[in-house]
């Protein structure tokens, strides 16, 4: 299933809500974009005037700091103009609707939101009743998508191993409630990834994932055998309530990334994670900043792709087609 | 398409009117159907003739003259639907509809009476709201409206309704709704007492815990779009349960809403066994499914959730055979903010009194049901589920009828829809049938 939302009549990006319905060659592109900005390390920091002029609106309802602000400093960085919004939940319970906040806001000019939500389709809710040249850009919605971080997760793997196909891929820990996990799967499928895997405990896979093109497996060692890149995810701590598991330790028994286990992978498998990081809980502290680690680069690459995102869905006039 | 060519009919593309009630008919009016196919479940008859009425009652079609007489050519004609879930609002959440405004639409599309479930607000667990109810709704004067009572005090779950009560003030059943029993015990002794008052228990089996607030079938589509699941489980759990205190008790049940293949089983293992349990299912559940969810679209988002495919089918097929004894609407209108938000924060439910005919014509025009089968499905079983007097055309019976003209196509749009709640997935699509004139004996 597309969704013809995000995209223009001409196939390009009008907004980015998922992962799911982007084509290849179009998230190619978006990764090449993704290279202007994350040259050398002589470009680090420079401005461009490629936005400058328009207005990007962070609208979050969710707590974030570490998201929020590579998404204001990449929109920074383009020279636009960047306000932060933190909708605390109670004060939309107070009455207004999450349509009453979006045109509001509408009606201050804004051209942009990038927009995090509690709520699975939350984004795709704002795209639909979005004025015309108004664009969203996805930063997490529920279980969802969170489109951005498996943009960025994407260009971290080309860079080290240049080509998708005969990479396997193990994505490891809580499947069920991660929205990195499910736009992770797309991007790698549509990439032409040679094999996806899903590894956790039952209680945290989601039913019927296989029909996202994965292979699931509920032991860790098993699961990682013969990969070349592990994603971690972040597991929430407040996961012991609800059954779904008994506590952080027994998680990092069974599913925790540690030194031992590394050891008996081979040299060059990549390791991944979207942080915060867990220590001795998905990963071990000494494996997090390891040599085989990309967690920094992946978030220095989180500013370049949200640039490069942001460039192509305003850097044209999104209002030419209204 | 075919038209009926009797000035009378009223233009398929019009607003149904109810007919003038008897009262306001000439004396010795009456109204003589001619060549129509008559549908008649309560003899298991299907054949065309004549069928006249006069003050509400049918009457011998060969009595004499009639003031108003129809072509019948080309239509059926069936009793009146009787509707086992339909949700009018009122009492208590007027801006998604009325008595008024449902009762007519409900009418408007084939429906003669509908029953009530027991969630209004306040809750139909007291003499007073049962009278309260009853004001409203003879001061609506659209289709009859028959009512559940609750089962317990405030649907609490925990202490008993006064189900004699209800019963005396014309409740036709006791029901829980949504809101789940406090435990097992507090379940059985429900059953025991309605039990022996001849009340039966209508039930939706849906293990709240099992459910656990969410809003799609446990799934890949679920799955994917990242949506809280309900497993099929939440159907199976809570029916086995059911189940297991009517093999206790031998109280009757009713399972409304069935949503899975699992549950279509247990009723037929139910049934096999001679236990006294009845169940229907919503008309969309027999054309939708967990995929109409794509794009998050909330006009799919209902309780219990679309499942998937094989559960559709396999619904058919029991609606087909008769395991699944009745048909119904599970209508539930919404004001348009209820459905305007993400998916998971919009309210469930489908406006759907206009479509549970014409949808059930298409189960005829698939060939999964005969004409009559229909009539048995939407009029005969629920009146029986009821304990309401038999649906049928013989002479002596009250005239709740409905006109159907099985060729006629029509769209529903924002425009025809009569019902205040446009909260439907069926919005734009073409259906082929519907009533063209409805009368309450």
């Amino acid at each position: 299933m597309s969704h013809p939302l995000q995209l223009t009549p001409d196939g390009r990006l009008r907004h980015l809500l998922s992962m799911e319905g982007l084509s290849k060659p179009l998230l190619t592109d978006i990764l090449d974009q993704t290279e202007r900005y994350a040259g050398g390390r002589g470009s680090r920091g420079r401005k461009v005037p490629l936005l400058h002029g328009k207005t990007v609106v962070n609208l979050f309802f969710e707590a974030s700091t570490r998201t929020r602000t590579t998404f204001e400093l990449a929109a920074k960085r383009l020279s636009a103009d960047v306000i932060n919004i933190q909708v605390a939940s109670s004060s939309t319970a107070k009455g207004e609707t999450l349509l009453d906040t979006l045109k509001t806001l509408e009606a201050m000019q804004v051209d942009m939101f990038v927009i995090r939500h509690e709520a699975s389709g939350a984004a795709h809710f704002f795209a639909q009743h979005a004025a015309p040249g108004v664009a969203i850009l996805n930063a997490g919605d529920g279980r969802h998508a969170h489109p951005t971080q498996a943009l960025l997760d994407m260009f971290t793997i080309r860079r080290h191993r240049g080509e998708f196909s005969k990479l396997k891929v193990a994505i490891v820990g809580d499947i069920l409630h991660s929205r990195v996990a499910r736009s992770d799967i797309h991007a790698l499928r549509t990439l032409g990834a040679a094999e996806i895997r899903v590894v956790g405990p039952r209680t945290l896979i989601p039913a019927g994932i296989e029909a996202m093109g994965v292979t699931v497996f509920n032991d860790l060692d098993a699961g990682l055998a013969g990969v070349d890149v592990i994603m971690l995810l972040r597991l929430q701590k407040e996961r012991m309530v609800g059954a779904f598991l008994p506590s952080t330790g027994e998680f990092h028994r069974d599913f925790g990334l540690t030194k031992a286990r590394l050891a008996k992978l081979p040299k060059d498998v990549l390791i991944m994670h979207p942080g915060p990081i867990n220590r001795g809980v998905e990963i071990e502290g000494d494996v997090a900043y390891g040599d085989q680690s990309l967690i920094l680069e992946q978030v220095e690459h989180g500013i370049a792709v949200r640039m490069a995102v942001m460039a192509m869905i305003l850097g044209e006039d999104v209002r030419r087609e209204a | 398409m075919r038209r009926n060519d009797s000035s009378s009919m009223t233009p398929p593309d019009a607003p149904v009117a109810p007919t003038p009630r008897p009262s306001r008919l000439p004396p010795h009016g009456g109204t003589l159907i001619r060549n129509v196919r008559r549908l008649d479940p309560s003899s298991g008859s299907d054949s065309i003739g004549d069928v006249a009425f006069r003050d509400g009652v049918i009457v011998d079609a060969a009595g004499g003259d009639f003031a108003e007489v129809i072509d019948g050519s080309g239509h059926w004609l069936l009793p009146g639907v009787v509707d086992l879930c339909a949700r009018t609002r009122e009492p208590g959440a007027t801006q998604k509809g009325t008595m008024r405004s449902e009762t007519h639409a409900a009418l408007a599309a084939g429906i003669t009476a509908i029953c009530l479930p027991p969630d209004t607000r306040p809750v139909i667990d007291s003499t007073a709201m049962v009278n309260r109810v009853n004001r409203i709704a003879k001061a609506a004067a659209g289709t009859y409206v028959h009512m559940l009572g609750a089962l317990t005090k405030g649907l609490d779950g925990e202490a008993l309704a006064e189900i004699s009560a209800l019963k005396a003030a014309g409740c036709v059943g006791v029901s829980n709704g949504l809101t789940p029993m406090a435990s097992a015990l507090v379940a059985r002794r429900a059953l025991e007492y309605a039990a022996s008052l001849g009340m039966t228990v209508h039930v939706v089996p849906l293990d709240a815990a099992l459910a656990n607030n969410g809003c799609a079938h446990e799934g890949a589509v679920a799955t994917r779009l990242g949506l809280a699941p309900i497993p099929v489980a939440a159907e199976a759990v809570a029916m086995r349960q059911w189940i297991s205190l009517v093999e206790d008790t031998g109280a009757r049940i009713h399972f409304g809403r069935l949503s899975s293949a699992r549950g279509v089983e247990l009723l037929a293992s139910a049934k096999r066994r001679g236990l006294p349990v009845t169940a229907d299912v919503a008309a969309h559940q027999l054309f939708l499914s967990e995929h109409d969810l794509e794009g998050f679209n909330a006009m799919a988002h209902v309780l219990p959730p679309l499942r998937a495919r094989a559960d559709r089918d396999a619904l058919r097929a029991a609606v087909g055979s008769g395991l699944i004894d009745a048909i119904c609407s599970d209508h539930q209108p919404h004001e348009v903010d209820a459905k305007t938000n993400p998916l998971p924060l919009t309210e469930p439910g489908i406006s759907a009194v206009d479509t549970l005919l014409p949808l059930s014509l298409r189960l005829v025009h698939d060939g999964l049901l005969s004409p009559l089968a229909l009539a048995e499905r939407l009029s005969a079983a629920s009146s029986r589920i009821l304990g309401l007097p038999a649906a049928s055309l013989a002479p002596g019976a009250k005239a709740d009828l409905c006109l159907v003209d099985p060729t006629n196509d029509w769209r529903l749009t924002p425009a025809t829809i009569n019902s205040v709640g446009r909260n439907t997935p069926f919005i734009g699509e073409r259906f082929e049938g519907r009533a063209v004139r409805v009368w309450r004996g």
